[in-house]
């Protein structure tokens, strides 16, 4: 009986079974040969399963045809004989290379864990249990850090040398001006946009001026900040958590540490600083490029002119409208950085956790923008403002 | 393992130029690795070592010359190209840059999984032993690269790097940041790597008591070129004054009367 079993490029491996059953306890003779490598093993694996099966007392394991053998295809020899061995069959091999000899000895002189401990799933409750927890703690964590950070605040306010300006212009250039072109770009179309939508109706009732309130109200009251604060938030929060994350895994945190520099106050606060002076700036902007969109559109489709927009401008928003979206702008700001920075000091070792942290903050400080928003929207209509 | 013998060089270098912007990184290095050797690469900091053997695996091109491994000229393959060549051969980095993600023997395993057909318990079990095969104790393959120490760590790149029975290895350092009995540890690993799987191994290294204890041959770079080739034992009655000040540094007299007690 005779089969090829596996085909490398070079020369196939392959097995050769032949029973003698003449003599008086059947001797089992397997014939081994061609290259046992890696590459052409994979076969030859369920055809030496099947070899147990078999009756016969006496193996001869004859490997004097194998031309190569790698540790891959020892280490299958060396199972097979292994496995043979314990259903207390004899095994005899001969015919092998010297060197394939000393391959096989060694890797039968190491210990090889082949059961893969998985560790017992846990149950449901516990996974609830835990979950809950870790959300727990999550929350006490993040506050502590906004302490930590309130705290070095402080320290800074009472000794301003402390404060890294440096950090904070840098800071100012890289999350600020140069989120001036996205910004704008997309407060712009937003202007647009809502002008479109509203110039239909208002033609209905031939309210056309009152374009100028709608745009005016919804751009600088509401969109134009939560817009900033969420491109910020993807663009510079992100940015925050990634680079303490990576910092964190090379150790230039523990570094910083050794050295008797705070992390908070180098890497967090001027973050922090950076972004409450850099949101409302980047929130004004948007206000004038929104409505500066809305008005493009009035004057196009509504035959609302520049001259008559902006006369009606003034009326139609108060001073209090306007700086209740450019106040929301720091509280924002202060969300954003947060998170972004807290998150980052979250990742623990691998590439792996920097990616989920990074997630993690900018869904987080969305989240929490959002969340601001809408309490800021429910305290400005009590007041009245 | 076998057609190995019918080429007469593993790898062949000619005449090769690197040049990064201005700067003059090899002009005109040569040399010539033989099957079953260990070949050591040496030279002071930022010679072009690293350089060198990034521009053989693939990971950089020089402006000009001629790398053949295995016979073949590497140099403007394709990676469809490259990939019979990069399964013949075994790479450690120098940090070690095992996958974070994933357990010590899932590196390993992840590697024949992507270029053989075993089984799913065959592939477990053979990475199992590549981990065994560096000494590293058993339970030490279910762990992630962040839970091991330097050593350790050095040990599970070189476990991936022997995935697919390689026949040639390049390690980038192999004792780097370790402690002299890890270190050592790695000398005896790196030598019965080479006799028991026959495999042609080329270091870049800097440490004086590997070179004795293990190199076969040995080629300092320097000044853009080789300055010398040959065993340890020729090169320290080279006259040329960096290999000079390499070999006769107090460090380098220590390692040597340490070699010769040994023998």
């Amino acid at each position: 009986m005779a089969s090829i079993v596996a085909m490398t490029d070079e020369q196939p491996a392959y097995l050769l079974i032949e029973t003698d059953a003449s003599a008086a306890p059947a001797t089992v003779r397997v014939r081994c040969g061609g290259g046992w490598v890696v590459q052409g093993i994979a076969q030859l694996e369920a055809r030496l399963e099947s070899l147990f099966l078999r009756g016969g007392q006496d193996w001869v394991i004859d490997g004097t045809a194998i031309t190569a053998l790698d540790t891959s295809g020892a280490w299958l020899l060396h199972r097979a004989v292994h496995e043979l061995e314990q259903r207390g069959r004899h095994v005899v091999m001969n015919g092998l290379r010297p060197e394939f000899v000393t391959l096989l000895h060694l890797i039968a002189s190491r210990p090889v864990a082949t059961a893969i401990v998985h560790a017992s799933k846990p149950g449901m409750l516990t996974r609830i249990g835990r979950y809950s927890w870790r959300s727990m703690t999550g929350v006490s964590d993040m506050l502590a850090f906004v302490g930590e950070c309130a705290l070095v605040l402080l320290r800074s306010l009472i000794q301003p040398h402390r404060i890294r300006w440096r950090a904070i212009l840098h800071n100012l250039q890289t999350a600020g001006f140069e989120a001036l072109p996205i910004v704008g770009l997309l407060s712009f179309l937003m202007g647009v946009v809502i002008a479109y939508q509203g110039a239909d109706q208002l033609q209905h009732f031939g309210a056309n001026i009152f374009i100028v309130d709608l745009v005016g109200l919804s751009m600088l009251r509401e969109l134009a900040p939560l817009l900033t604060a969420i491109i910020v938030a993807g663009r510079s929060g992100s940015a925050y958590a990634a680079q303490i994350g990576t910092m964190k895994v090379t150790e230039e945190i523990d570094a910083l540490r050794t050295i008797g520099v705070g992390p908070t106050e180098l890497l967090v606060l001027p973050k922090i600083l950076a972004l409450v002076i850099a949101l409302p700036l980047l929130t004004l902007f948007a206000d004038v490029t929104g409505v500066f969109g809305g008005m493009l559109m009035a004057r196009s489709k509504l035959d609302v002119g520049f001259d008559v927009f902006l006369d009606r401008f003034g009326d139609a928003v108060s001073l209090s409208s306007f700086m209740s979206g450019i106040g929301k702008a720091p509280v924002f700001a202060a969300i954003i950085a947060l998170v972004g920075c807290y998150q980052g000091f979250q990742v623990t070792g691998s590439a792996d956790s920097v990616g989920r942290q990074t997630t993690v903050s900018v869904v987080q400080s969305i989240f929490l923008v959002i969340l601001a928003d809408a309490l800021f929207s429910v305290v400005f209509n009590w007041l009245n403002i | 393992m076998e057609q190995l013998k019918h080429t007469d060089a593993v790898l062949d270098i000619r005449d090769l130029h690197t040049r990064f912007g201005n700067n003059v990184v090899h002009d005109s290095v040569g040399l010539t690795v033989r099957p079953g050797e260990i070949f050591a690469l040496v030279g002071g900091s930022g010679c072009g070592k690293s350089t060198l053997l990034r521009a053989i695996i693939l990971l950089q091109r020089p402006v000009s010359g001629s790398i053949r491994v295995f016979g073949r000229e590497v140099l403007g393959l394709n990676d469809d190209e490259a990939l019979p060549l990069r399964r013949r051969w075994g790479v450690m980095f120098e940090r070690g840059a095992l996958f974070s993600s994933l357990t010590v023997q899932e590196n390993v395993s992840m590697v024949l999984r992507e270029h053989t057909r075993l089984s799913g318990r065959l592939l477990d079990e053979v990475a199992a032993l590549k981990v065994a095969l560096t000494g590293l104790p058993a339970d030490a393959g279910f762990k992630y690269p962040s839970e091991l120490s330097g050593g350790m760590r050095k040990r599970a790149a070189l476990a991936r790097a022997i995935a697919l029975d390689p026949e040639l290895l390049f390690l980038d350092e192999p004792t780097a940041g370790l402690d002299p009995f890890s270190a050592s540890g790695i000398d005896e690993l790196v030598r019965s790597l080479r006799d028991a799987l026959g495999l042609t191994i080329m270091m870049v290294t800097h440490d004086l008591d590997l070179l004795w204890r293990v190199a076969d041959r040995v080629a300092v770079l320097g000044e853009g070129r080789i300055l010398g080739i040959g065993t340890m034992t020729e090169l320290s009655r080279m006259d040329h004054p960096v290999i000079r000040e390499y070999f006769y540094g107090p460090r380098g007299r220590a390692a040597q009367e340490q070699a010769w007690k040994k023998k």
